[in-house]
């Protein structure tokens, strides 16, 4: 029977299965950072367990460090006894660590790719729900909670029930201005936050397969904002050349024999899908999300909705509370939205290509005189590269503030923070209430619509740039 | 883990739908190491005014609601980050079963790692459940895993599905890792095919 991209992996990796059970998953990569791993580590000291396998397991720091310059020190104390603990960890159970003053660190999931670490035809978890991120090499990625980091450290496997398999497919050409951000902003926006709850999505068509790697990752990185256990996109000639030459991929003749394997692994003709979505790229424009959930997306030539034509009395109920907590009008013009601030950064957009798309909207303009914007880059590989190609030099001389590298104000768990009342221009990933700065107001959008909103002070279609 | 049989207790109501793990514990109180003492972070920006007093507009904050252990709540609740520090800051408040139309993913694993339980019921039951709780200060539920149901004192039963693994493991608390560990020799020999390939 024709198989799926899904299946291959899935089937590759079970240990063993029992009827009626979950079936004994193989992971062959785990990540970790310092917030969601100290009680797994606590718990395989008091089981007396090891690390089953220290060379699939690497270790970063990236949540909730400073981005300010890292010869400061980390001031607050509870965070730093978070990376000292993970530090901890790392010497005590043998393993591979990119800490704060490594020229290597970086946010898990673009630490993971950068290296070669991530590959074609994987399994990969971390206690991170946008693990979904390395989805985009072809490789089954799904966020885990703590317990489940602890059953990977001591058992490198996990118990897992297959989800559902659902095809989105990505037909025609995206339209100049329109991002990748936007494609699945867009998706989010039409299945909701719960439409792809069970499954794993595979994205295919010929926009995705025109997206760059870097692309490619922020597609997959958000499928956890559409419900999904993970996002695949199957592996071609751009995957294979991402990743030749990388520290951690196969080198020379192995890494041959490698692309020949992971060139058997993408969905067969007639391969079947429990539920398949189609999307004409050629239709979007550039989306900007407007309330607290990442559903509650709008075109940038559109309005604020009016709560009351929603369909059903939750849908109501959740608007008119979204639109009090953002300040917002129903029929407000979404340009017509002023901000105070700017982020650009976060596994979802804080990538080469990312930086490059808001400085060539930022290149010879100004940040508008009442906004505070920041840049700030997905791993310090990416910042050095940024630097060698004077982007960071188009940003300082336009306004904007040139951080060090790591989550930041994707979640606010660091000092970079939202004032209560604060409407910030974000590409990160979520736009729930709180999450970067109590009674801070997100917006979601592409690194390109956020750089024009830091120089217009206001949303903008970046196309009129 | 500890294991979860029969429990009886009173219902509080979040009527919410899409509830995520940054509002169930915010993340200023995720640098904690330890598994316990976030019963007070628990919906946290919701709970408290800026002042820290309790927010008196906040459902949970209502006395009637004071000792409940049964959660009430709306679709796709969980959403969000995988932060077990979502259901374990429930648990430390005092809830030990969450019902609502559906959860996210994650939320919903996590959620049976730490002895808790997470039911799914169609909104007409999770409507029904609401309406009960609403007309009825001091509102109780049974849950019976081993039955696999929800009854009140007013006459109402509801069968519920749960995973047949799942519900073993939870009554009886068993370790998942002791449980995959029981394969190891397979385990083993998956690892000498990988490393043979």
């Amino acid at each position: 029977m024709a198989q799926t991209l899904f299946d291959k992996i899935w089937d590759a990796h079970v240990v063993h299965q029992e009827p009626g059970k979950p079936a004994i998953l193989y992971i062959d990569l785990h990540l970790v950072h310092e917030v969601t791993s100290p009680q797994a580590f606590e718990g395989l000291r008091l089981n007396n367990r090891k690390v089953r396998q220290p060379e699939k397991t690497v270790l970063t720091v990236d949540h909730n460090i400073p981005t300010w310059s890292r010869s400061i020190p980390v001031t607050d104390p509870i965070s730093k006894q978070q990376i000292e603990t993970l530090e901890k960890n790392a010497a005590d159970f043998g393993l591979t660590i990119y800490s704060l003053n490594s020229p290597q660190q970086g946010i898990v999931h673009v630490l993971g790719p950068e290296l070669g670490y991530t590959q074609p035809g994987m399994t990969i978890v971390c206690g991170d729900s946008h693990t979904s991120t390395h989805g985009a090499f072809g490789s089954l990625a799904f966020g885990i909670g703590t317990s489940e980091v602890e059953h990977v450290l001591a058992t490198q496997c996990l118990q897992q029930t297959k989800p559902k398999n659902f095809l989105i497919t990505v037909d025609g050409k995206l339209p100049v201005g329109v991002t990748a951000k936007d494609i699945i902003l867009y998706i989010i926006r039409t299945i909701g936050t719960d439409g792809a709850t069970g499954y794993v999505i595979e994205y295919a068509g010929e926009a995705i397969r025109n997206l760059s790697m870097e692309e490619r990752m922020t597609v997959c990185n958000m499928s956890i904002e559409a419900g999904a256990r993970a996002g695949l996109i199957a592996p071609d000639e751009k995957t294979f050349e991402y990743l030749r030459g990388r520290e951690f991929a196969p080198q020379e003749e192995a890494f041959e024999t490698a692309v020949a394997k992971w060139k058997t692994l993408p969905t067969e003709e007639g391969a079947t899908f429990d539920r398949e979505l189609h999307i004409d790229a050629a239709q979007l424009v550039p989306q900007v999300s407007w309330g607290t959930s990442p559903g509650m997306v709008a075109d940038i030539t559109g309005n604020v909705p009016d709560p009351e034509a929603m369909p059903d009395e939750n849908s109501k109920k959740a608007a008119r509370r979204a639109l009090e907590y953002m300040g917002l009008q129903a029929g407000q013009p979404m340009e017509d939205v002023t901000i105070d601030r700017v982020f650009i950064g976060s596994c979802t957009n804080s990538r080469i290509e990312d930086l490059r798309a808001a400085a060539a909207v930022a290149k010879g303009r100004k940040v508008a005189a009442n906004v505070n914007a920041m840049v700030v880059p997905g791993s310090q590989a990416i910042k050095a590269q940024a630097e060698s190609e004077g982007l960071d030099k188009i940003f300082t001389e336009a306004g904007f503030d040139w951080r060090e590298s790591g989550c930041s104000m994707c979640l606010a768990m660091n000092p970079d923070v939202l004032s209560p009342g604060e409407r910030c221009a974000s590409t990160s990933n979520r736009n729930f209430e709180g999450r970067q700065g109590a009674g801070g107001r997100t917006h979601l959008v592409s690194p390109a619509m956020a750089a024009a909103a830091a120089v217009a002070g206001h949303f903008v279609d970046v196309r009129k740039f | 883990m500890k294991p979860f049989t029969v429990h009886t207790g009173i219902v509080g109501t979040l009527d919410r739908v899409n509830v995520d793990t940054d509002q169930i514990i915010p993340k200023q109180f995720l640098k904690r190491i330890e598994r316990t003492g976030f019963e007070d972070a628990l919906f946290f920006d919701w709970r408290f005014l800026a002042d820290g007093s309790p927010n008196p507009e906040f459902e949970l904050n209502q006395p009637r609601f004071a000792e409940a252990s049964i959660l009430l709540t709306r679709a796709n609740f969980g959403c969000g980050s995988s932060r077990e520090h979502a259901p374990w800051a429930l648990d430390n408040y005092g809830f030990r079963v969450v019902i609502a139309p559906s959860f996210a993913d994650i939320f919903f694993n996590n959620c049976f790692k730490n002895g808790m339980l997470p039911i799914r019921l169609s909104e007409e039951q999770v409507e029904e459940l609401f309406q009960r709780t609403k007309a009825k200060e001091g509102y109780q539920l049974t849950v019976d895993l081993e039955e696999q149901t929800i009854s009140d004192n007013d006459g109402l039963q509801i069968k519920f599905d749960v995973e047949p693994f799942r519900r073993e493991c939870l009554l009886d608390g068993l370790d998942d890792i002791g449980l995959t560990l029981q394969h190891e020799d397979k385990i083993t020999a998956y690892e000498a095919k990988l490393a043979a390939a």
